[in-house]
């Protein structure tokens, strides 16, 4: 089979000159299908590691599948509290990853469409292999995106995200800010009220009553009559009394945790099963991804550890300022609410816009950490702030490893005067 | 010093008190104040910490006035780190400082040799290469010509830059060929050996009486100056400056290499000789860098060796790397140049001296998994690959390595062994595709990364081929260097320095105390498949024009 497939590989490629831009997707899937044949050079190390940066990245993604599975189904399972159906979390299973799948899957792909178009169209234009960059960026935009994020805006961000903030700076490991969040943060700054406040993290629901269920719904609809099962009607229905929409965050800053605790106990927002964006609800499948990504030493454990730190830090001495319901917050619930374990597992880690020192990346996320916990309490008009804190950081990491190699300089130099 | 000290602790005690006192008067009655508590609770351990470890330093300020830490041994309270954590360290060593690398990785390979006897083989043809020598013009003063006969020891060229280091051959025999490569460069002098060896008679020279000036004279008109390399850069040394130190690794790391107690044995006098004459030639110390890994005591010619400093390492690859020991012993800095020499090297040296002539005579491991037998053979520098090989490779699609996987030449049978290796490796050739390789690879291959279950199984050895296993990338993983470099040095941002050509940085990162073998497993390791030997010889190369 492996012969086939080569032979088919050989027969249907594109002339390299002719078609620059065939021959470049040509290659990108080529390469996915086989590992070239090339062989070390006759005065290079003869040996190399097994490990590339395909393998990097696809660990990255693996990371995050249980994310993805949970984040697709908390879609639908949030759409239906709302409107007071189902409510046990495994009622209705079947409409609920239904109705998860419908939403999420047109984002997956309008991000992939458009980001590894642009990678395609630049690796062609520019003659090197498509790299593999966007395959983690990719996985990453959906899950910390609204579940109904509108797909013209998503496109437009990822679009900013990969021109302005990679080509512009010559490709995967030139960039200077991490590509999923500034996606993210182009939507936030250019299409504040698509992803803030408290109407846009539930599915379907507009001014009070769900969506009216289109045309895919009716597809699968057709499916559960089939089979016997529930199936979604035609929509309408009104959400249940006292519902709100809002994410324990805004409800912590209206009413510190006593507040949020009335609307969402703490083992739901342990295992994430409120409302939020995609992927970052469920603490216990972002720290497996966490674990796994320590484990095989892809995402640095320094960076985790040392953000963990940084916002306990900045939890403990905001609890003793005690200025606002917020700051009293007990610092260990901070880390209940909002997307704190996400950013530190998937975005912090990002190898290319961290620190690249061992003492930088301490120094990096700790302060990512601090920052990030003065921009959630602080700031009433940025309800999480992890997303601007690594940015931040991001902008800063270059000015750590500046100095942490200057100081490695000057130890070199000091050295050569003390024995001179 | 020590009055000084205890002023701070009584100081330090009042300031404690008084901010204990002060925090505990203004805790509210009633109104249980964790933050207040825990910060007192912090306050009294930093108070005795500070005490202990002051304390910790009055000790070692003691042991230092008294001179007794001069072994490094620890005298303070606590064990360092590097005690706690260091590897359960073999009986030879006991009491006795360990340099401890903790950073490193055994590449672990098919194929080494199993037992410790050295064969003779019958190799025809050997060739001196000038092309191994870094810094040598392209084209050299030959001396002599096709079809002459010359002894082992005479002269075959010098570079017209450097006239008196004179390059000798190996062997006696017949000139058969003066090869050249691009450019009309000479790439080899092949020499067809004779049956029974003649050797260039000597001088006699008395070891104790000889002047440093005399001895140097000797030694250059006597073809060993080239076998010495001068670090910054791995060059052929200066005749006219005095090394600050000479270095000597007498263990070798690198994946299947020969073991240095089966180089030596039975030359431990030659060795020792060598040693005596390196010490004349400089000012400073004979370091010697011994293995305190432990799997066999090394050779007493190394442990007891006399006029050396002794450091024994312990550690995975490149713990072996003379680079890396004059790092833990005592670093190159800006405008220091210090000497490094093999052991074979010193026991030419030495036979100089006990045989009264230029033995050029090498142990080879001839190891891989592509042999059918790897063994030890006997030969002489520059030994032809095919002679050294043949009957021993089984497959056709091999490549031969003089030197070890990491940082070794390709070579084809008809070439010859480089000077500086003692070592022949056949691997197998990886140019195949690999289905979906990169995800779900089929057979088990060598790598530092968990995402292979290679960690499972430390003591697997692989059957190894030369695939790249990916393409070429920008740098994107960090600290993956780092973690296999025992040494102060963040060779991810030197390359890039030198990249750029950043002259200043280069310097500042410390390029100088580098050479191409020690930044070989971070080649390795690369996930970018970044040519880091090639980007660090380009490097050195700028600075050594510039200076």
């Amino acid at each position: 089979m492996k012969k086939a497939l080569l032979n088919f590989f050989n027969r249907i490629e594109p002339d390299k000159k002719k078609q620059p831009l065939l021959h470049t997707a040509y290659d990108a899937f080529f390469t996915f299908a086989f590992t070239p044949n090339t062989v070390t050079a006759s005065k290079e190390v003869h040996l190399r590691d097994g490990m590339d940066l395909k393998r990097t990245m696809v660990h990255v993604v693996l990371a995050m599948q249980l994310c993805y599975l949970f984040g697709t189904y908390n879609i639908g399972h949030q759409h239906f509290t709302a409107l007071g159906m189902y409510e046990s979390f495994f009622a209705g299973f079947h409409l609920k990853l239904a109705y998860g799948l419908i939403k999420l899957l047109p984002i997956f792909i309008v991000a992939h469409v458009v980001g590894l178009g642009i990678e395609f169209w630049y690796a062609a234009k520019k003659g090197h292999a498509v790299e593999e960059g966007f395959l983690v960026s990719g996985a990453l935009i959906p899950l910390i995106m609204p579940p109904d994020i509108p797909l013209w805006i998503l496109a437009i961000s990822v679009a900013f995200a990969v021109i302005i903030g990679k080509e512009a700076f010559g490709g995967t490991g030139m960039n200077v800010l991490n590509i999923a969040l500034l996606s993210r943060v182009f939507i936030f700054f250019a299409y504040p009220t698509d992803i803030s406040g408290d109407a846009v993290w539930v599915a379907g629901i507009e001014e009070g009553v769900s969506q009216s269920y289109g045309m895919v719904y009716g597809v699968f609809d057709g499916l559960f009559g089939a089979l016997g099962l529930d199936q979604f009607g035609s929509g309408g229905v009104p959400v249940v009394d006292g519902f709100t929409g809002a994410t324990p965050l805004s409800l912590a800053f209206q009413g510190g945790w006593e507040n949020v605790t009335k609307v969402y106990s703490e083992s739901a927002m342990f295992w994430g099963t409120i409302p939020g964006s995609i992927g970052e609800t469920s603490k216990p499948f972002i720290l497996f991804g966490a674990v796994f990504l320590i484990i095989t030493g892809i995402a640095s454990w320094r960076i985790m550890v040392s953000m963990i730190l940084g916002g306990a830090v900045m939890s403990l001495l905001l609890n003793a300022w005690g200025a606002t319901p917020f700051m009293d917050v007990p610092w260990y619930f901070q880390f209940y609410m909002g997307s704190f374990f996400f950013a530190m597992a998937f975005m912090a880690t990002d190898p290319v816009t961290a620190s690249s020192t061992n003492v930088g990346k301490w120094i990096y996320g700790f302060m990512i950490g601090f920052v990030g916990m003065i921009v959630r309490v602080l700031n009433p008009a940025y309800p999480e702030g992890w997303m601007l804190a690594i940015l931040f950081m991001n902008v800063f990491a270059p000015l750590i490893d500046h100095y942490v190699l200057e100081a490695n300089m000057k130890r070199r130099a000091r050295r050569a005067t003390a024995t001179a | 010093m020590r009055n000084k000290n205890t002023n701070k602790i009584i100081c330090l005690t009042a300031f404690l008190l008084f901010a204990e006192m002060v925090s505990a008067q203004s805790a509210k009655s009633g109104d249980s104040n964790y933050l207040i508590y825990s910060l007192m609770a912090v306050a009294v351990l930093i108070f005795f910490f500070l005490l202990v470890q002051v304390s910790d330093n009055l000790l070692a300020i003691e042991a230092k006035q008294s001179g007794a830490d001069k072994d490094g041994a620890n005298f303070g309270i606590f064990p360092s780190l590097s005690e706690i954590f260091a590897p359960k360290l073999p009986d030879y060593v006991a009491n006795k400082k360990v340099h401890a690398l903790s950073k490193g990785h055994d590449i672990l390979l098919e194929g080494g040799v199993t037992t410790n006897n050295v064969h003779q083989v019958n190799v025809k043809t050997f060739a001196v290469q000038p092309k191994n020598f870094t810094g040598l013009s392209p084209i050299p003063k030959v001396v002599v010509e096709v079809g002459a006969t010359v002894k082992a020891g005479d002269h075959l060229f010098y570079d017209k830059k450097d006239p008196k280091v004179m390059h000798v051959a190996p062997v006696s025999g017949e000139i058969i060929a003066i090869n050249r490569a691009e450019k009309r460069s000479i790439a080899e002098i092949v020499i067809l050996a004779d049956k029974e060896q003649v050797y260039r008679s000597l001088d006699e020279i008395d070891l104790d009486q000889v002047s440093r000036e005399e001895l140097v004279n000797f030694l250059l008109d006597n073809g060993i100056w080239p076998l010495i390399r001068q670090r910054p850069f791995n060059i052929i040394p200066s005749q006219t400056e005095v090394p600050r130190d000479i270095f000597i690794s007498t263990f070798d790391t690198a994946p299947l290499a020969p073991n240095s107690n089966v180089v030596i044995e039975g030359k431990e006098d030659a060795f020792q000789k060598g040693l005596d004459v390196l010490n004349k030639l400089t000012d400073g110390s004979v370091h010697l860098g011994v293995s305190a890994n432990g799997e066999e005591a090394p050779s007493n010619a190394f442990t007891h060796a006399q006029g050396a400093e002794i450091h024994y390492f312990s550690g995975k690859h490149p713990a072996g790397n003379v680079g890396v020991q004059i790092h833990h012993i005592k670093p190159i800095n800006s405008g220091d140049k210090v000497w490094t020499l093999g052991v074979q090297e010193v026991i030419t040296i030495g036979r100089l001296f006990t045989e009264g002539r230029y033995n050029a005579e090498r142990v080879v491991a001839v190891t891989g998994a592509e042999l059918s037998e790897p063994k030890y053979v006997s030969t002489k520098l520059g030994a032809n690959m095919g002679d050294l090989l043949v009957g021993n490779m089984t497959g056709d699609n091999n490549r031969i390595v003089s030197g070890d996987v990491l940082t070794g030449q390709k070579k084809e049978t008809t070439q010859y062994l480089n000077i500086f290796d003692d070592q022949v490796t056949v691997i197998q050739e990886g140019d195949y595709y690999e289905m979906f390789g990169w995800l779900i690879p089929v057979d088990p291959r060598p790598s530092i990364s968990n995402t292979f279950p290679n960690f499972l199984f430390p003591d697997l050895k692989f059957r190894a081929n030369t695939n790249t296993h990916g393409e070429r990338r920008a740098f994107v993983v960090t600290g993956q260097y780092e973690s296999v470099l025992p040494m102060d040095i963040y060779p991810q941002h030197l390359m890039k320095a030198i990249l750029v050509k950043d002259f200043e940085r280069m310097e500042g990162l410390g390029i100088l105390e580098l050479a191409e073998e020690d930044v070989a497993l971070c080649e390795f390791v690369c996930t970018s498949k970044q040519p880091l030997q090639q980007i660090l010889k380009e490097g050195l190369d700028i600075v050594r024009e510039q200076s």
